[in-house]
């Protein structure tokens, strides 16, 4: 099934009914008629899509699509000014505590305390959850264990590899243990190994335990033909649904091949 | 509201939650703070130049009359040294607000920005641990004072407490009013020199009000008018054990209108949106 065919509760479901309409069935994530402007530049117009539990969801796109500004809507950092978006069901909106709650983000930028240790990095965050400082913790050492830093939890962020810091995100990330895991170009300025490292611990977190993920990238090499994938280019969304059927749709052989030939006729189709 | 989430989690937030909140905020303000050496040296240095070389330079030009809370004649040094307080956490305030604006744009603020708790609550937190490292600060510069000094009595350091959260929370509101305002870091340096310098030189600071009366009755009226002025006078007071209920007022009643104003005016989108939300991306 597409995540496009899931249920969009936030779509079909009145303010107040939001809340009430968690089902098995509820997407991880749902975006309804999402539009963004920056004064008269528009840098999202009229976006749908959903991203459903334990699926993952590669979010394509150059430089300058839009992705990081959806993910700045989806995280509440930016006001929505048209459309709407769920995180299960909740309005991110109208019920930000419970939306953000569910959900683990780890943005472009490094956003690690740098003259913190990694245990204190951890410690901050689960804090910022309300989680007690005994069980915040176990779940930092269950974390650094996980991501094979357990040896450099007294180690300063600053002395870290950037790969190690990445994996240092993704952890804090899943420490007060979301249900959905947003990451904004995760690999950039990363090498080969490090990329391919990274990558594969976030599918194993979908299959062993059941995390929906929405993954922006614009690398064409980190989709795999099991994903489910958006295209986004100008603002605008170009395609949506599992990678063969975006790849029958654009009549191509590849992912590559297939954002060329849709990007190439999204422009065409702006030219006056 | 008690609806129940995927998780089973209940949609609100225990007290105990927002305690831990609060305290993983102050923690790490404080971490950061002790973690920065040069910052802490220079909080530090900065009224300790004023009390060792500006006081004592002018101690003999500048006579100070028996005015309350003082109950005899008093030397220079310890007229100045509330001022000094309180211009450690002027300066603390802007330097917090200054980092907000550097978090927002190096994409720091967003690990706060994204955490479920209200961001009202979050900027308050926010706040307080600004204020919190502010008294760090301000109590350091008393124990080395003390050498100079400036003795008041013992429960002084005690009573001057809470008179010191509420100055440190109004300068740290108004930091974060200022801070909201800004579109980039560059602009700060200007703020700071349209803020700081007039609100500490145009304040019972460095010298009393009838003495400013005497010289320009136009500059005692704008001294009146300003928060800053009624902050030193709070924690003058306070550090002898007494009230000023004028000043409590004021300070009071700014600290509520700038902390409304910072957290309505607060908008993370400013800084992200100028560079794209990461950076440079959009």
């Amino acid at each position: 099934m597409m995540p496009t065919d899931a249920p969009t509760a936030v779509a079909s479901a009145g303010p107040d009914a939001v809340a009430r309409t968690e089902t098995a069935a509820t997407p991880a994530l749902s975006i309804s008629g999402v539009s963004h402007s920056y004064g008269a530049r528009r840098a999202l117009i009229d976006i749908d899509f959903t991203v459903a539990p334990a699926s993952f969801t590669a979010l394509l796109g150059l430089n300058g699509a839009g992705k990081s500004t959806l993910f700045s809507l989806i995280t509440r950092l930016f006001g929505i000014q048209s459309g709407q978006i769920g995180i299960f069901g909740h309005d991110i909106s109208r019920a930000p505590g419970q939306a953000l709650r569910l959900m683990g983000v780890v943005f472009q930028p490094r956003t690690l305390d740098l003259d913190l240790s990694l245990m204190q990095n951890l410690l901050y965050h689960a804090a910022l959850h309300g989680i007690g400082r005994r069980d915040a913790r176990s779940r930092a050492e269950e974390m650094l264990a996980r991501i094979g830093l357990a040896d450099r939890s007294a180690s300063k962020v600053r002395d870290l590899s950037g790969g190690q810091m990445r994996r240092l995100e993704i952890a804090r990330a899943l420490l007060h243990r979301p249900r959905l895991l947003l990451l904004d170009e995760a690999t950039v300025g990363l090498d080969v190994k490090a990329r391919s490292d990274i990558l594969s611990h976030v599918r194993q977190l979908v299959t062993e335990q059941g995390i929906g993920v929405l993954w922006a990238t614009h690398l064409f090499d980190e989709i795999a033909t099991s994903d489910n994938l958006v295209i986004l280019h100008q603002g605008r969304m170009l395609a949506r649904g599992n990678v063969s059927d975006v790849l029958s749709k654009a009549n191509a052989q590849d992912v590559n091949s297939a954002f060329m030939r849709l990007t190439g006729a999204q422009s065409q189709s702006l030219t006056p | 509201m008690s609806s129940t989430t995927v998780d089973g989690k209940q949609s609100g937030f225990s007290f105990s939650e927002y305690m831990t909140c609060l305290n993983g905020i102050v923690w790490r303000e404080a971490l950061r703070f002790l973690h920065q050496r040069e910052r802490f040296i220079s909080a530090l240095v900065r009224p300790l130049v004023w009390l060792f070389i500006f006081a004592a330079g002018f101690r003999q030009v500048l006579g100070i009359s028996i005015i309350p809370p003082y109950e005899t004649y008093i030397l220079y040094e310890v007229y100045i040294a509330p001022g000094l307080m309180a211009m450690i956490q002027l300066f603390n305030g802007m330097q917090s607000s200054l980092s907000m604006v550097y978090d927002r744009e190096m994409g720091n603020m967003r690990t706060l920005l994204v955490s479920p708790l209200p961001r009202g609550y979050l900027l308050f937190c926010k706040l307080l641990a600004g204020t919190a490292v502010s008294l760090l600060q301000v109590y350091a510069f008393l124990a080395i004072a003390w050498f100079w000094d400036i003795t008041p009595p013992a429960i002084g350091y005690l009573t001057v407490l809470p008179a010191l959260i509420l100055s440190g929370l109004m300068l740290g509101s108004l930091g974060m009013l200022i801070s909201s305002g800004i579109k980039q870091l560059e602009n700060f340096a200007g703020v700071m020199n349209f803020v700081i310098f007039p609100m500490f030189f145009a304040s019972s600071a460095l010298y009393p009000l009838w003495r400013v009366q005497e010289g320009s009755p136009m500059l005692y009226y704008v001294c009146q008018w300003n928060p800053f002025t009624h902050a030193v006078e709070l924690i003058r007071f306070a550090f002898y054990g007494q009230v000023n209920w004028i000043s409590l007022a004021v300070v009071g009643g700014c600290t509520l209108a700038f902390m409304i104003g910072a957290i309505f005016a607060y908008d993370p989108s400013r800084g992200l949106a100028r560079r794209g939300p990461a950076g440079g991306e959009t």
